[in-house]
């Protein structure tokens, strides 16, 4: 006997994440992952308009074209894990391992190309604790590259299985995980 | 109640309530001491009935929380416990180590570090009783079924233990102690516990509503990623003048700011499971406790928590009467409060009663919860107050205490009503109604479909 059978016997009782692609705990995530994310940009933006002078002074520091290219990188990246997503689902097993491979060699990249860039701050004098900008600025890319890293795993897991569900289920964090760089990006390098 | 080892349940809930009585008594002595302050000042320092409260509502909360987990776990896994005699034993254990501890403390005997000030030898003691009850509860879930309940609270149960083991670890440097001692303190309550609580109010909705396993279940996964995805970054929000660097005070504010989500989840999820059931079991009292947990947890560990939980806000009010506000209705909320709706639960079970004298312990609910409320008002008054005078006028410490002190009176005066309700509480569930025992009123006719 049950008091709430309406919720049970249909398609799978999770309200208005059953219509998504994929998981609807990673839809959870996925919203989680963009409101944290959110805020920390939201925080970026009262920071900044406290301190307009500062904020431009170190913008000027960071390394514009290299960003810029990890943007074509993580997009690519994001066209192979939607392509495996697509080849998941008429059950193309071969397709899905060699796509899936592909958007995680172009994470790796993305992360590489990241570091150098780092590297190229930190040699400048940037820190963490250098100043408010680059507080922010590399916690909001620190998180993010491990959400780079972490969704690596992720693919890799997925795409080895090769079901549709899974496949689909890493691609929507996968491309979260660019949505949120696409964001990112212009607020910490363009905006003036 | 269909398993005999069940029974054993009722040892802990014992143990849990004389602990609960004796927490809220040195509660409302240490209340006395804030506006006397000469009471006992000779016989029983203030830090040492401070130490006894707080330590006991640790204890107490642990006991409840053991007792509840062999309380479920034989209906959750169809099968007896492991072992009986071993929870026995595991009690009185658990038990004597806390009554050495509180005994030492009287005699002020104890590690300082607080929370954490019980000696060495009783540290060892709560490791060895811990081991005993998870390896009695892993035992028991490995050769019964299955469930997601039992798997988030042996989850958040063996969290508990393991971060424990940071109590052994003192580094000199205090940044260091301090950062470690919340790997304890905010990880227990802000993370492991609150899987506790999200897998044994799971259970209740069950029970207590009839609710399918398979809705309650999707509710317990979104609950428990959200206070994880929150809590644990959320441990920034202690590091923000302890000497640790400054980006943790973006990620303490951040994340801690993310940790009503899943207390608003948890209000959100008891509420809409009893409406959707309709209020049909007849233990009404368990279900007022259960829905009043996830309430008031919301307001004292979210909204409360948040008040206060902004690093910019937070350089003004640290250490101030709004932490003490927070700090009680949060664990009155999410703790106590869960525990005694166990025990509402279990009790007439346990005890082969129809569901005891109700009406005193619904009386005992409203009373309690609206003292607690008028106790964390007069707080939250007194430390802005207090912010104002001290953080911002630059008045001293003591003045200003002086100029608070009727706001302490008004947390005296809800103290002693919550010792009345927690009484009341006691006896509803020790001196039932005669009602004999009928099928209709075990609690167990709403059994869900599994």
């Amino acid at each position: 006997m049950t008091v709430s059978s309406d919720a049970t016997h249909d398609t799978s009782g999770w309200g208005v994440l059953d219509d998504l692609p994929g998981h609807p705990m990673m839809w959870v995530l996925i919203f989680s992952e963009l409101t944290a994310f959110g805020l920390l940009l939201g925080a970026f933006a009262v920071a900044r308009a406290v301190d307009p002078a500062g904020f431009a002074a170190d913008q000027t520091r960071l390394d514009v074209g290299l960003a810029g290219l990890n943007t074509l990188v993580l997009i690519a990246s994001g066209w192979l894990a939607a392509r495996a997503a697509i080849a998941a689902r008429s059950g193309r097993r071969a397709a899905v391992r060699g796509l899936t491979a592909g958007a995680i060699a172009l994470g790796a990249l993305f992360i590489g190309i990241k570091l150098v860039e780092y590297g190229h701050e930190i040699a400048g004098g940037a820190d963490p604790e250098t100043s408010t900008f680059f507080t922010l600025y590399f916690l909001l890319t620190g998180f993010h590259l491990l959400h780079v890293g972490l969704g690596m795993v992720i693919l890799a897991v997925v795409g080895w299985r090769a079901a549709a569900d899974d496949v689909e289920t890493g691609a929507a964090f996968w491309h979260m995980v660019d949505l949120v760089w696409l964001v990112m990006m212009p607020s910490l390098y363009l905006i003036r | 109640m269909t398993y005999q080892s069940q029974k054993v349940a009722l040892l802990y809930f014992y143990g849990a309530l004389t602990l609960f009585l004796a927490q809220v008594l040195f509660g409302v002595l240490a209340a006395t001491i804030y506006v006397l302050p000469n009471t006992l000042s000779e016989l029983l320092p203030f830090n040492i009935v401070r130490m006894i409260h707080t330590n006991s509502l640790i204890v107490w909360s642990l006991m409840g929380f053991m007792g509840a987990t062999y309380f479920l776990l034989p209906e959750e896994t169809e099968t007896e416990l492991y072992s009986t005699t071993l929870a026995k034993v595991q009690f009185w254990l658990f038990f004597a180590a806390a009554g050495i501890a509180v005994v030492g403390y009287l005699f002020q005997y104890h590690e300082g570090r607080e929370f954490l000030e019980q000696p060495f030898a009783i540290k060892v003691g709560i490791v060895i009783v811990c081991l005993m009850f998870l390896f009695n509860i892993t035992m028991t879930a490995l050769k019964g079924r299955k469930t997601t309940v039992t798997n988030i609270l042996l989850f958040g149960l063996w969290g508990v233990a393991i971060f424990f083991l940071f109590a052994f670890y003192n580094p000199i440097n205090l940044a260091l102690d301090k950062m470690y001692w919340w790997y304890i303190v905010h990880l227990w309550v802000e993370g492991v516990w609150e899987l506790i609580m999200a897998s044994v109010l799971a259970y209740l909705m069950i029970k207590l509503n009839g609710i399918d396993r398979e809705v309650v279940e999707k509710w317990l996964y979104v609950i428990i990623g959200l206070a994880l995805f929150s809590g644990i970054l959320g441990t920034g929000h202690h590091y923000y003048w302890i000497g640790a660097p400054g980006y943790w005070q973006w990620i303490g504010s951040l994340f801690s700011t993310l940790e009503v989500a899943p207390f608003f989840a948890m209000m959100v999820f008891t509420i809409h499971m009893t409406w959707k059931a309709g209020r049909k079991h007849p233990n009404h009292a368990a279900l007022l406790w259960s829905i009043g947990c996830s309430v008031m947890a919301f307001f004292g560990a979210g909204v409360w928590g948040f008040l206060h939980t902004l690093s910019s806000v937070n350089y003004y009010t640290h250490g101030t009467q709004v932490t003490a506000a927070h700090g009680h209705l949060a664990f009155f909320g999410a703790y106590v409060m869960l525990n005694l709706a166990v025990m509402a639960y279990a009790m007439p079970q346990l005890r082969g009663r129809a569901p005891y004298n109700q009406w005193l312990s619904i009386a005992s609910f409203w009373l309690m919860t609206t003292a607690m409320s008028v106790m964390t008002f007069a707080l939250t008054f007194a430390g802005v107050v207090q912010v104002h005078l001290q953080r911002v006028l630059g008045q001293g410490y003591m003045d200003v205490q002086g100029q608070i002190a009727p706001f302490y009176w008004v947390r005296l005066g809800s103290g002693v009503v919550v010792l009345i309700a927690a009484l009341m509480f006691v006896w509803a569930l020790l001196v039932p109604g005669r009602e004999k025992l009928t099928p209709a009123a075990t609690g167990g006719r709403l059994q869900p479909a599994e």
